[in-house]
């Protein structure tokens, strides 16, 4: 067999690495609600063929809820990357119009919302909007869009002033156009690897407001919830629904970080040709 | 009068030193101008004022009498010295030509420029083939008069050779002013109908 070289085994270890995540996300959105309610005949099982991950102290199954969980994760993951994303390019966008208010502006909004620690304004911004659901989502997007926006702008300035864009505007082309077809495509490559490396930072926070009882409601399949009630348990020697569900949500995050990698050495034109 | 900087100062920054103090100069069209001086002495800043890149501090820069257009294709374009930088390095040489205008196949016949390099990027040619391309592409635009900042500084003598040739004939074709900048007194000796030198009337 012929020796797949670097870039190939690459976008094949990106492929599989997104097949699972996807993978994460359907099977957790298949799962239904019902699958969850446990019987108390049940409660509190350590992990056997039958529930590989055990039950919790109200018999329910472990490792659906985990996977729920996961699933959940994901979508705050992608939603709060997602609209961080669009803040950044945004904010990113109007701080290098040139316009030295609006720059100075920004980057005191950037200074400032950096300078406080995430998690204590994620906690604030989702307790005055009612905590659940919405909230966190505001909180994680409203706190995770700053670095990202901070590369744009730095991009964008050190493009602006290159001379191709420069003679591009000598060429009769508007700012518009210049936007679209000079400064755009050069930013499309920064934007999604943000948005990836992003993704695990909003997972962890998420599962650590929740955890902390300021996010999402108890009910939820969420892996901070899991993680919280099993401390309740812990001391009596059930380990199993602090480790497993953990360590799935560890594994999730290895995966999107590995992802993110993978994608930087694709994109990246200093290592796209290895 | 043609195209004509009328007693122009410029400075980067209003408590520097001036760069370029109460400067005057005329180029016809048709006309090669060659602006010789050492390192420093504004040459490129002088390149960057006649083409519109920068706003003189005071005097003015005319084209037939009237200042330069601010918006549309500039008539007078400037060739800068590094082609490696004024060429988007994600666009293939196809588009490069294509954002001055449609394509003109004489005038790529004309400049040596193979069908093959269009489908490539910037860094898959050399500097001289770089530099044709940027060449071609201000000449495409329509211009009335070209500014060549140094743009055959990093060539080899006979690539120099090459791309002169190639300017003049195509400004003798269609009456194009050039300036060119340059430190070469020998290339200047070689295209020039008039030469400026900056140095010699600095106090």
């Amino acid at each position: 067999m012929k020796r797949l070289n670097r870039r190939t085994r690459l976008l094949i270890l990106t492929a599989v690495t997104a097949a699972a995540l996807i993978c994460m996300y359907v099977l957790g959105l298949a799962i239904p609600d019902e699958a969850v309610e446990g019987s108390f005949l049940e409660a509190g099982e350590p992990p056997s063929f039958e529930h590989i991950f055990g039950t919790d102290s109200l018999g329910r199954d472990l490792f659906t809820r985990t996977i729920k969980g996961l699933s959940l994760s994901i979508t705050v993951g992608l939603v709060a990357s997602a609209v961080s994303a669009v803040i950044a390019i945004l904010v990113g966008l109007a701080a290098a119009t040139g316009i030295k208010g609006i720059d100075g502006f920004i980057n005191w909004l950037i200074d400032l919302t950096m300078g406080v620690p995430h998690t204590i304004l994620i906690i604030l911004i989702s307790f005055a909007l009612g905590r659940g659901f919405t909230g966190l989502l505001a909180g994680i997007a409203a706190t995770h869009w700053c670095s990202l926006a901070r590369l744009i702008r730095g991009e964008v300035l050190q493009l602006r002033s290159q001379q191709y864009v420069a003679i591009s505007r000598k060429l009769g082309k508007s700012n518009r156009w210049i936007l679209a077809h000079h400064l755009l495509p050069h930013l499309v490559p920064q934007l999604l690897v943000g948005l990836v490396l992003m993704f695990p930072h909003a997972i962890l926070h998420e599962a650590s407001i929740s955890f902390l009882g300021f996010g999402l409601p108890p009910e939820q399949p969420a892996i901070g919830i899991i993680l919280s009630e099993s401390m309740r348990y812990l001391s009596a020697g059930m380990w199993w629904p602090a480790v497993l569900p953990g360590a799935a949500l560890v594994l999730l995050v290895l995966l999107v970080d590995k992802l993110g990698d993978e994608l930087k050495m694709i994109l990246d034109p200093y290592s796209a040709q290895e | 009068m043609a195209l004509e900087a009328k007693n122009v100062s410029f400075r980067y920054g209003s408590n520097k030193t001036w760069v370029l103090e109460n400067k005057s100069l005329s180029l016809e069209r048709g006309e090669c101008l060659v602006i010789l001086a050492p390192s420093g002495y504004g040459k490129t800043t002088l390149a960057m004022l006649l083409a519109g890149y920068l706003k003189p501090e005071r005097g003015e820069i005319l084209l037939d009498g009237r200042p330069l257009p601010m918006s549309g294709v500039c008539p007078v374009q400037l060739i800068f010295q590094h082609p490696e930088k004024a060429l988007n390095p994600r666009w293939r040489m196809r588009r490069v030509l294509e954002e001055s205008g449609a394509i003109q196949e004489d005038m790529m016949d004309e400049f040596g420029i193979e069908r093959a390099w269009l489908d490539r990027f910037p860094r898959e040619l050399s500097g001289g083939e770089m530099q044709r391309f940027c060449i071609a592409r201000a000449l495409m635009s329509g211009a009335e008069f070209i500014i060549c900042d140094e743009i055959s500084t990093m060539l080899d003598t006979i690539s120099q050779a090459q791309i002169w040739e190639l300017v003049l004939r195509e400004a003798a074709k269609r009456d194009i002013g050039i300036l060119a900048i340059t430190h070469n007194r020998f290339l200047a000796g070689r295209i020039a109908d008039r030469i400026i030198d900056l140095s010699a009337d600095r106090g």
